[in-house]
């Protein structure tokens, strides 16, 4: 693409970078900014406050204002359980359920090596740390389904096994609400595999 | 199954094809080139989703065209209906079950079974293991799909771990992840060895027996399943192999090594065997695999044969016409360039079936 100015290049450059945006996306936004001056800076602003202040928890690396996140911080919640997710929108999918009242702990992505990520390059030091120092009860596995996260499950399960506390995943299997001729064979064959005592659903 | 109805357009060289067909034997029988294989391959299309001989779709459109459109009405031994239509166009293909589109393709795997026997076939003996193994996977996938799952899963699995051996050498936990990926190729790997050894082990009496029928118990047979799993654990296999594959950064050793050999006489049929003697042999293990399938899937496969008479004795043509004529088969297409051979044969049997006859320009007569 040619471009008049070499600051609206260097601009449009900058915005494709980002996941999803393309150049000509990324033009039709600089084009916007340059109409809109006030919101211009209203975005400028409010980009250098989220770089500049916002940091990750150092307990669970949840993002967070502060040293610690408000999860972390809260008295309520239970500090014997902890649920390891992949990425911080798991954490605010699973707030959402208003179903755990546990903390987090965020791996910041899945080991693939195809993609270059090992376990070194994931929070799980950390987290083998904070279990080593005894406290908690229950782990929770909360990764994807893929076989990426089957991985990711597996490999942290050895490196914490020996320490004792109860290693437990959520259930995978019909989506509530839905018709199980519509389900595919392998969810469907797993649900049946892994299927649970009646007098459970009772409960809730 | 029986296919009752098809309409081809502009798939590979048909334009506008429409034809009825019977329920027993129909033969399609022309000169070379006026689509009498793509025709079956349009009815294989049907049933996989795919074409049996082109794997790029862009291909199997007709020349100057952007579409193509496959429509079939079929129904099972309960009588009821099943239609199924499938087009391409813009790379897109949709395809639609009793007018209900598929979110996956591979829901459609085993809706319809059938089995093709095509001169191509002679790549299973004269090419690599990976064919082979192609072959069975494709089969077996068809009957069981938690096979697939499995093979799925190994494969990613696999792809991972050689991403391993080949990028990353200094991490500490190396070795740890290492033996995470061991323990899923372990885990899935011997489930597939499993099927394929029970497969191999469930047809080859009938393979035997097919093969026996149509060389007059002339010469002897048989199929091999070679893996490195029969003698040692998975488990075992990986760790033993582990400083080699840490040079190759490769995985060496694993079900994605195994192969299928095909025997006559104590040798490999590849060396061994004339051409008409692999035909029948290969005719022999897809007419196993005919069985299988409709033990497995209870409905009686839809069977195509191309040019199936090629480099067969007289004898050998007779002796399959008897196995063909059983109770066991039913709908059944056969290609021919000659129709006088072919009338023969089907006279010599006393088979009674439908001819589709096609001339140069492309236009055909029926008869019975």
């Amino acid at each position: 693409m040619n471009f008049s100015s070499s600051i609206i290049k260097n601009v449009v450059e900058a915005i494709s970078n980002f996941p999803g945006i393309g150049q000509k996306t990324a033009l039709r936004l600089v084009i916007y900014l340059l109409r809109n001056k006030k919101n211009a800076y209203k975005i400028s602003n409010t980009i250098k406050e989220l770089v500049d202040k916002i940091n990750y928890c150092s307990i669970c690396f949840n993002i967070t204002e502060f040293k610690y996140c408000e999860i972390c911080q809260d008295p309520k919640r239970d500090k014997h359980t902890i649920c390891i997710v992949e990425d911080i929108s798991d954490i605010m999918a699973i707030e959402n359920t208003m179903q755990y009242k546990g903390q987090y702990h965020v791996l910041g992505g899945l080991i693939s090596p195809i993609d270059g990520i090992g376990p070194s390059n994931l929070n799980i030091e950390p987290l083998i740390n904070k279990l080593s120092n005894g406290n908690i009860k229950e782990v929770i596995f909360a990764l994807c389904a893929s076989m990426e996260g089957e991985t990711t499950n597996y490999y942290i399960f050895k490196k914490i096994k020996h320490i004792g506390c109860e290693i437990t995943t959520i259930s995978k299997g019909i989506s509530i609400g839905s018709e199980l001729e519509y389900a595919d064979q392998i969810t469907l064959g797993r649900a049946l595999i892994n299927r649970y005592s009646f007098e459970n659903t009772l409960k809730e | 199954m029986i296919l009752k109805f098809l309409s081809i357009i502009n798939f590979k060289n048909h334009e506008n094809t429409s034809l009825k067909f019977d329920e027993n034997i129909n033969c399609i029988v022309g000169p070379n080139g006026v689509g009498k294989t793509n025709l079956l391959d349009s009815i294989h299309y049907l049933s996989f989703s795919k074409s049996y001989f082109n794997s790029i779709e862009s291909f199997n459109i007709k020349e100057k065209e952007n579409y193509f459109m496959i429509k079939g009405e079929f129904f099972n031994q309960e009588k009821q209906e099943l239609d199924i239509n499938c087009s391409y166009t813009n790379k897109k293909k949709v395809l639609k079950f009793n007018n209900k589109k598929y979110d996956k393709l591979s829901n459609h795997i085993g809706k319809i079974p059938l089995i093709i026997i095509t001169p191509i076939d002679s790549n299973l003996i004269n090419g690599s293991g990976e064919i082979r193994r192609k072959f069975i996977d494709k089969f077996l996938s068809q009957i069981d799909s938690s096979y697939l799952e499995s093979l799925l899963f190994y494969n990613k699995t696999l792809n991972q771990r050689n991403a391993l051996l080949k990028n990353s050498h200094n991490t500490n936990d190396y070795i740890d992840l290492l033996n995470t990926y061991d323990d899923s190729l372990a885990e899935f790997g011997t489930q597939i060895f499993n099927k394929r050894r029970d497969y191999i082990s469930s047809i080859i009496k009938t393979v035997k027996k097919y093969y026996n029928i149509i060389s007059n118990d002339r010469e002897d047979i048989d199929v091999e399943y070679y893996s490195e799993l029969q003698n040692n654990s998975f488990k075992n296999l990986l760790k033993e192999n582990l400083q080699k594959d840490l040079v190759l950064q490769f995985t060496s050793s694993g079900i994605h090594r195994d192969d299928f050999i095909f025997k006559m006489k104590e040798t490999n049929i590849k060396k061994t065997g004339s051409q008409g003697q692999q035909k029948s042999f290969l005719i022999s293990l897809k007419l196993a695999n005919f069985d299988l399938l409709y033990t497995k899937t209870n409905e009686k496969p839809i069977l195509l044969l191309d040019d199936v008479f090629d480099k067969l004795d007289d004898n050998r043509v007779e002796q399959i016409m008897t196995i063909l004529n059983s109770d066991n088969f039913g709908q059944i297409f056969i290609t021919d360039t000659s129709f006088n051979r072919i009338n023969s044969v089907m006279s010599t049997a006393k088979i009674s079936c439908k001819y589709f006859l096609y001339n140069f320009n492309g236009t055909y007569h029926e008869k019975t």
